[in-house]
């Protein structure tokens, strides 16, 4: 899924011109006859924070492995920087790795495994030593040298392995769910100095994490994967506002779902009737025909894409009445599963939709059991076929 | 809480009080009692219970001592490297090649030697190398010697094979689970690290094997320098090491001040070899996983 929007946002630098640094074409990953990788097709560039995102088990750790060169292809092609890997061990590909257990060096001191990749660097002793001081303090860990291994807390753990991969200067540093082992606090600091760290050494990035809040926060790029497949690649507005199917769309994030009909191809888009929305015409931009599914056509809307009217707002775009069924209070936000009138009209299924609602200043938390108005607009529904 | 770890730790001693005080008994009152001897007078088939050092004197300025001490430090060195040293590979082999779910019966393979008596085993290598052992006839019936080799039995080579052999799963099981133990991650990271598969093993796999190696040596080390049958049955007697030593003269000689002497000796210079070898090894030891 492509559109003219989805390739730069303004955070983010526009790399969609950048060079191709790592290429996989028709990647197929066997073990015995179990289908890891079932035909990846992806391009990641130059300068690029780009992450695997998937459950576990959808392969997005065996891809890693396969460009570091800890795991052979069945068949296609990986190349690094216009090189074929084929053959290629790891130690000699311009990659380096942050492992998910981090694999500190428990035998070595802190400087010592920084050091370890800078054995037949032709340097002499000394300006190794202070290449390793200054990758330790790119991470924050300046005079933390002559620390045992050992005696590191995880997120100290996870900078040693940082700076022993970064001091090599790879093409590309390779991320094995790098945050998995932290606390929330710890993830959420890690998140923001990884981001930073990768501006500042210009090093492409390739993440593989499970969370899809951690890939949206850090990444310019995100390949959505299942069952060894890329489900979908895109930016991470693109793909929050723009999933390319169901299945994506329920694993970043939350989105409704109401069952639709369609009524009419038009010029800008098709016309579906749906309950409790009645008939809508939903533009070419945000229809996807990626997974028509086995339940149907559907109309998707995330729980911030429409909002609960108070009693006394006057409505800006359509409006819908409804009875809330359930309110979730999390100080900052509050969660109402909302059963809109006419929502049961298809089957007589009622499908309560999740809206969440910021608590600014001088909005009350509405009751359940309330009547109330949910206010929405086409454009930001999408249409799944 | 303290008062929750006190019951705990007293749970404890009880549990181990009855087999603590059976070691004690076999372990420590022999050794006692030895210690006693060694400071006691020998009257010529009597002991007299007079303090003396003449004993400990005695052995020091003993040539004969100094020569089988030596010889026995000598033969164990050589049988814990080549034990050691043979050992790693097959250690390596099963924590390495061998799949998980085969470790068990491998292991169970290494230790079938066990279930037949060392004198036995021993006794078999005699067999095996003996002037009209499976070597030599086979050999013969071969063609390719006609006289027997007499080489291959009564001497150090044979010893070290036998003792070697005798030991082996000593030395593989405390290996096998020191690379057990090793992150396999730490491995691939070598890799990563830009070092080939040699390089990796020499600076990642056999620094973490290290408390293995060690544990293996000691193991292996210890009871071969106090060996008493391979010496007999392998060496024919003929070179003799401090355990024989030490028997001719409680029982042979019936100088048990002497013999005891010569043990508590032989048991101090061994135990300061050992911590010499741990000390020496110590950063090894250090590493937490």
């Amino acid at each position: 899924m492509t559109s003219p929007t989805s390739s730069a946002s303004a955070r983010r630098p526009d790399r969609s011109a950048a060079r191709a640094l790592i290429e996989c074409r028709d990647v197929q990953k066997y073990y015995a006859d179990y289908h890891a990788l079932r035909g990846i097709d992806l391009t990641i560039r130059e300068g690029e924070f780009f992450s695997l995102l998937g459950p576990s088990g959808c392969g997005k750790t065996t891809l890693l492995r396969t460009i570091a060169g800890f795991e052979d292809i069945s068949s296609g092609v990986v190349l690094i920087d216009g090189q074929d890997m084929a053959g290629v061990p790891a130690n000699r590909r311009p990659t380096n790795m942050v492992f998910q257990s981090y694999a500190i060096f428990p035998h070595l001191t802190v400087a010592e495994n920084v050091g370890f990749g800078l054995r037949r660097d032709p340097r002499p002793a000394a300006e190794k030593a202070a290449a390793v001081e200054e990758a330790l303090g790119m991470v924050g860990l300046k005079g933390y040298g002559n620390r045992a291994s050992h005696a590191l807390s995880g997120g100290q753990r996870q900078r040693v392995a940082l700076a022993r991969a970064l001091i090599l200067k790879p093409k590309v540093l390779l991320l094995d769910e790098p945050m998995s082992a932290l606390d929330r606090k710890m993830r959420e600091q890690m998140q923001v100095e990884l981001i930073k760290l990768q501006r500042q050494v210009g090093i492409t990035f390739v993440l593989v994490t499970h969370d899809q809040e951690e890939a949206l926060v850090m990444s310019d790029r995100i390949a959505v994967m299942f069952e060894g497949q890329i489900a979908q690649l895109d930016g991470p507005e693109a793909l929050y506002a723009r999933p390319a199917s169901r299945r994506v769309a329920n694993f970043i994030g939350v989105m409704n779902f109401l069952p639709a009909r369609i009524l009419d191809e038009t010029e800008n888009g098709v016309m579906v009737d749906a309950p409790g929305l009645g008939v809508v015409e939903i533009p070419s931009r945000n229809i996807s025909s990626a997974d028509p599914g086995d339940e149907g056509p559907s109309i998707g809307f995330r729980p911030e894409a429409v909002s609960l009217l108070g009693p006394n707002v006057a409505a800006q775009n359509r409006v819908t009445g409804g009875v809330i069924d359930e309110v979730v209070y999390y100080g900052d936000m509050t969660y109402y599963d909302v059963r809109l009138d006419g929502s049961a009209s298809f089957d007589g299924k009622s499908r309560p939709v999740r809206i969440a609602m910021r608590n600014v200043f001088g909005r009350e938390v509405q009751d359940v059991g309330t009547r109330t108005r949910v206010s929405w607009s086409p454009g930001s529904l999408i249409l799944f076929r | 809480m303290a008062a929750g770890n006190r019951s705990e730790a007293a749970q404890g001693l009880t549990l181990v009080a009855p087999p603590f005080a059976y070691a004690l008994l076999v372990l420590g009152a022999p050794l006692l009692t030895l210690l006693a001897y060694s400071f006691f007078k020998d009257g010529y088939l009597t002991i007299i219970y007079e303090f003396t050092l003449e004993n400990y004197l005695a052995v020091w300025s003993d040539p004969i001592f100094h020569k089988i001490m030596l010889r026995s430090l000598g033969v164990a060195a050589l049988v814990t490297v080549v034990t050691v040293a043979l050992a790693f590979p097959v250690a390596y082999f099963l924590s390495f090649v061998v799949s998980s779910e085969r470790k068990p019966l491998w292991l169970f393979l290494i230790t079938i030697p066990f279930w037949t008596s060392y004198l036995i085993r021993v006794f078999l290598w005699k067999v095996i190398l003996g002037y009209n052992g499976v070597v030599n006839s086979g050999l013969k019936s071969l063609g390719i010697i006609e006289q027997p080799l007499t080489f291959i039995l009564y001497n150090v080579n044979s010893m070290v094979m036998t003792l070697a052999h005798a030991y082996a799963p000593f030395a593989i099981l405390p290996i096998f689970i020191a690379l057990e133990k090793i992150d396999r991650s730490l491995l691939e990271a070598g890799r990563d690290l830009g070092e080939n598969r040699m390089m990796t093993f020499w600076r990642v796999t056999l620094p973490l094997a290290m408390p293995g190696v060690i544990a293996a040596s000691l193991i292996v080390f210890i009871p071969t320098i106090g060996d008493y049958v391979t010496p007999a049955l392998i060496g024919g007697g003929k070179i003799p090491m401090i355990a024989n030593m030490i028997q001719a003269q409680m029982l042979d000689i019936d100088n048990r001040p002497l013999g005891s002497a010569i043990a508590v000796t032989a048991m101090i210079i061994v135990a300061a070899l050992s911590l010499l070898f741990l000390f020496v090894n110590r950063r090894f030891l250090k590493v937490r996983q």
